[in-house]
């Protein structure tokens, strides 16, 4: 624990507590209590694979500062609809665009200030050090402060936020960081102050206070500015910058330390007091937030492109819907590529119902569908935003699933077996609070045999009363009562736009056909006049 | 300093040789084609390329006002009565391009080290600074006997922008940049500590001088000496000034860059007079009369010819070519009918021509010519093959005019020959009847050469057009053509038999 911290444990309210805003103990951003585990996580688990979750969590963590971290939240399912409501609520409060972006802006200067103390480190010069040092404490001051004052005008309904709300509120105005800030600030300004002259002339170089001579390049411009035609070429040399400095850039830097004798003082002072001014809360909380942020910037492009994300009601209750959703991996694929629309379905659950048996064409979607049912529910389970207008889903205990796999048919014989042995395991680990997802099995079976078994197994599934999606092309599947509810994967009609190169017979009318030429290019009359109009 | 020769109140935008074709829309490109403009470029530019880059650039953009034609034919007077005003001066803007390209070492100006980038453009600016003197002393002989606005103009930009005290006080900051003294350099602190906003400064002429600022206490500076031999600080020194002179080298560089800006600006602007001089010395060798338009309003419409010819071809024809009259008062659509081979494609692009040539300033071969300006000249030629080999003719035909149409706007003129005629009859003047209607509608001018008399034949009978006027090629008697046009109802002949009689009792 750093001292900011202990200073706050010590004094719990008291003075720190302020005005009418109720202050709830603050115990992070992923859970509502202190003693939540973090569920265990399946990254093996064939489900991940099998429902392209993968795919769609490595989109998630790619380019984050901490990937692991953000896949074992990810990827961890939670049970408890309160630690799922605790997070949807973030993502609520986060829909306003206000709080998103000082939200972002917080995480992205937090970002700096880590990478300018590795960069400090780094530096030879004991003077660079000082200054990374400080550019980052100043960085630090300003985000906490910024985000401190957006957080405090911002109507929050999410406990996870008010609770931080109120920790940043108590760490801003605790003496540590008070004093951190006015410190910061006044060494910021002094050196901000500070300007030299150099004169170079062969092998010698000396370094003078300033004393306001005039800027000779905007003379020469000055000089020749009646010749000005616009915009000129720029024939500044791009210096590369690196972190650093050479040898005559540490002299003129120790010279310019002997000239300004009082700035460089006072910045070693601040060293000393302030050098671990990070607070592990806010470093901590900074992590969660990242979560919330990573996930809104992997769905944004989709809903940039049309798409819609809603919060899901969850529940214990089997009887789910949801409207306009989609396979979230192969939409951020489809719109990613710009490779055209994605198509949204609909469905749902109700009374006794429990099973969606889908059959019907190929290339038709039933395998898309299956992966969103199970995207869907796991998405909610870590309290994240679903593909959709409208969702119920379920809460679960696991996820099972069984996808026939390319890999899989090069070796048949015993197919059949594992198959059957894959399928014993999943039901028999299965409860009545579990899922399964059963996809194309008993493909290389010959028909009396996959509809024997299939049947076997739809018993089974039914009498443990589990949520299940079942793609089969056995079509008597679909009929095996109540708790069955068939789905069919239609043939999209061709898009009517799209022309059909057709011939039919009619009367010739050269007349018509010239005309018709005449309008593909715009050029009757009525097209002209329009064309024309001013 | 502004050099405004071609128009009063702005710059010419020009591109070079290889970047202008690719700025010509389309429809400019069929223009110069239907027009033959190439053999006008030709005699102007006598070969020169530069000159052809030019007028290639200056003819396909007409001015649209009368008075910026004026302004810019009243230069022109000038220059045919002091050719050696354009010749001289032309001469020295010549100059500026090849000694600069004398000045420049292998690596010319791509250059990553300010200092050379410095050193090679205080030369350029030397250079300059001679050849400018040159510009100014022959444009001030010629003060008293030029009439032109724009030249008036110009000698006086001359006269004001470049005084002796301005020569000196350029050749005073030549002197300077070459920092026999070192050089003085402000900085502030990144950051990091480092040194940025680097700054070059003008030392402050005080008593103190730097060396003796360092001896004041107290201690106002610190100096440190690179040890001999070491190669690395002595480079990082090098590398600290050159950072320090990276700005003021940028600004010399285009300094110098705005100088010869000035220089192909010049060039540029007198290229097209000296274009029009080798036009008038070739059209002048043919004998033929040439006049200055008279460029009238948009409204209402005018178009009055007399001695008209097409001067491409007159500058390709051994023989005489006859010039023609025409007088179209208040008549938005002209309609010429009649024999083939009848003179109706030349009479047609001769009055393209000399519109097109009108609005550019330039001269043209007739005895007088006066005519509305319009809103750009647009042409519509039939081709004997498709342009693309994608598409039959009559669709390439509707997407030529369909790209016309996309860049025209109310005023335009559009000149039609021969449009849709690889389709029948009925078709070709059904489109035309309904491209032409539109455009007239739209306010758009045509003049329209057809043998599809179907098409003739319908404007001619909806009376209710005064706007219209119908011209005929015509023939006497004998069925010998006089290629001679003249008013006259559409004929639904096009003396088809004649040709085939003339043409076999030939054989």
């Amino acid at each position: 624990m750093n001292p900011v911290e202990e200073t706050l444990e010590r004094a719990p309210g008291t003075a720190l507590e302020t005005e009418h805003r109720p202050t709830s103990p603050y115990t992070g951003l992923l859970f509502p209590s202190r003693d939540a585990k973090m569920p265990e996580v399946a990254s093996s688990e064939a489900f991940v694979r099998d429902l392209n979750l993968d795919q769609i969590v490595e989109g998630i963590v790619a380019k984050r500062e901490q990937p692991d971290y953000l896949r074992s939240i990810l990827l961890a399912q939670v049970q408890d609809a309160d630690v799922i409501r605790y997070r949807q609520e973030v993502f609520s409060d986060l829909e306003a665009p206000g709080l998103r972006r000082a939200a972002l802006r917080f995480a992205d200067a937090l970002r700096t200030v880590r990478s300018h103390i590795t960069q400090a480190a780094k530096m030879p010069h004991a003077l660079q050090r000082h200054g990374w040092l400080l550019d980052a404490g100043a960085i630090y001051c300003d985000a906490v402060s910024e985000f401190g004052r957006t957080l405090d005008a911002s109507t929050l309904l999410a406990r996870a936020l008010q609770g931080l709300r109120g920790y940043v509120e108590r760490y801003r105005s605790s003496a540590p960081f008070v004093e951190l800030e006015r410190e910061t600030q006044a060494c910021k300004e002094a050196f901000g102050a500070i300007t030299y002259a150099m004169r170079i002339t062969p092998g010698r170089i000396d370094v003078v206070r300033s004393q306001g001579e005039p800027d000779y390049s905007a003379e020469v411009e000055e000089t020749f500015e009646r010749f000005s035609q616009g915009v000129a070429k720029d024939y500044r040399v791009k210096f590369r910058g690196w972190p650093g400095i050479d040898r005559i850039g540490g002299e003129v830097l120790t010279m310019v330390a002997k000239l300004f004798p009082d700035e460089f003082a006072q910045l070693e002072s601040w060293c000393v007091r302030h050098r671990s001014f990070f607070d592990r809360t806010i470093r901590q909380s900074e992590r969660e937030l990242d979560f919330y942020l990573a996930l809104l910037d992997y769905i944004e492009p989709l809903k940039a492109a049309g798409l819609s994300f809603c919060t899901p009601e969850v529940s214990q209750s089997k009887a789910i819907h949801v409207d306009d959703t989609f396979d979230l991996a192969l939409a951020a694929k489809l719109v990613s590529a710009k490779a055209g629309p994605v198509v949204t379905n609909d469905f749902m659950l109700c009374g006794p119902e429990r099973i969606f048996v889908v059959s019907g064409p190929n290339q038709g979607g039933k395998t898309t569908f299956a992966r969103t049912f199970g995207q869907l529910h796991h998405l909610a389970s870590i309290g994240a935003p679903v593909p959709g207008t409208a969702a119920a889903l379920a809460i679960f205990d696991r996820i099972f699933t069984h996808f026939e796999r390319e890999e899989d048919l090069v070796r048949l014989s015993g197919k059949l077996e594992d198959d059957l042995l894959r399928i014993h395991d999943i039901l028999s680990m299965a409860s009545t609070q579990s899922i399964v997802i059963l996809n194309e099995i008993f493909t290389s079976t010959a028909l009396s045999d996959a509809r024997y078994l299939g049947t076997k197994i739809m018993e089974r599934i039914i009498a443990l009363d589990l949520l299940c999606v079942f793609v089969t092309f056995v079509d008597e599947m679909a009929s095996m009562g109540a708790s069955v509810v068939s789905m069919m994967s239609m043939v999209v009609p061709s898009n009517p736009a799209e022309r059909t190169f057709k011939v039919v017979r009619a009367p010739a009318d050269g007349l018509a056909h010239a005309l018709a030429l005449a309008e593909k290019h715009g050029v009757t009359y009525d097209q002209i006049k329009e064309r024309l109009a001013p | 300093m502004k050099v405004h020769l071609l128009f009063a109140d702005t710059d010419f935008e020009f591109a070079d040789a290889d970047g202008f074709e690719a700025k010509l829309d389309p429809t400019q490109r069929s223009l110069v084609q239907d027009l033959e403009l190439d053999r006008i470029f030709g005699v102007m530019s006598r070969g020169n390329a530069y000159i052809d880059t030019i007028v290639r650039q200056v003819i396909p953009r007409g001015l649209t006002s009368p008075a910026a034609i004026r302004y810019r034919q009243a230069v022109l007077r000038d220059f045919i009565t002091n050719p050696d005003l354009a010749v001289d001066l032309y001469g020295v803007c010549v100059r500026s391009v090849e000694e600069r390209k004398g000045n420049w070492g292998i690596w010319g100006r791509s250059s990553t080290n300010p200092t050379s980038i410095l050193g090679g453009s205080v030369r350029e600016l030397e250079m300059y600074v001679r050849l400018l003197k040159d510009l100014r002393s022959i444009a001030l002989a010629y003060t008293d006997k030029v009439r032109s606005e724009g030249l008036i103009g110009f000698i006086a930009s001359l006269e004001e922008n470049l005084s002796d005290e301005y020569f000196e006080t350029i050749e005073e900051h030549l002197g300077q940049l070459r920092f026999k003294e070192g050089v003085l350099i402000s900085a502030d602190l990144a950051p990091d500590l480092s040194g940025r906003d680097f700054v070059l400064r003008r030392p402050n002429e005080t008593k103190t001088t730097w060396r003796q600022r360092l001896g004041i206490r107290p201690k106002d500076g610190y100096s440190f000496t690179i040890p001999p031999r070491d190669e690395a600080a002595a480079q990082a020194l090098e590398n600290l000034r050159a950072r320090g002179v990276n700005l003021v080298a940028n600004a010399v560089a285009q300094s110098s860059d705005h100088v010869q800006s000035y220089f192909s600006l010049l060039q540029a602007e007198l290229a097209f007079y000296i274009g029009c001089l080798n036009l008038r010395a070739g059209l002048t060798e043919r004998g033929v009369d040439l006049c200055f338009p008279t460029p009238t309003a948009t409204a209402p419409v005018e178009l009055h010819a007399t001695g008209l010819r097409d001067a491409s071809l007159v500058l390709h024809t051994d023989g005489p070519v006859f010039g023609n009259d025409l007088r179209a008062h208040r008549k938005t659509l002209v309609i010429v009918t009649g024999a083939n081979s009848g003179g109706k494609s030349t009479f047609l692009r001769s009055i393209g021509l000399a519109q097109v040539l009108m609005h550019c300033g330039c001269f043209v071969s007739a005895e007088s010519f006066d005519s509305s300006v319009c809103q750009g000249v647009f042409s519509h030629f039939i081709r004997e093959e498709d342009s693309t080999m994608t598409r039959g003719r009559l669709d390439d035909e509707l997407a030529r005019m369909s790209q016309v149409i996309g860049v025209m706007g109310p005023g335009a003129l559009l000149l039609c020959n021969e449009s849709f005629a690889s389709t029948n009859e009925a078709e070709g003047s059904e489109i035309g009847r309904q491209v032409v209607r539109a455009l007239l509608d739209s306010g758009v001018r045509v003049i329209y050469v057809t043998h599809q008399f179907d098409f003739a034949e319908s404007f001619y009978r909806s009376s209710t057009r005064s706007d219209v006027l119908f011209l005929v090629a015509e023939r006497d008697a004998k069925g010998v053509r006089n290629f001679k046009i003249a008013e006259h109802e559409p004929e639904a002949t096009s003396y088809g038999a004649d040709l085939y009689v003339k043409v076999f009792a030939d054989a």
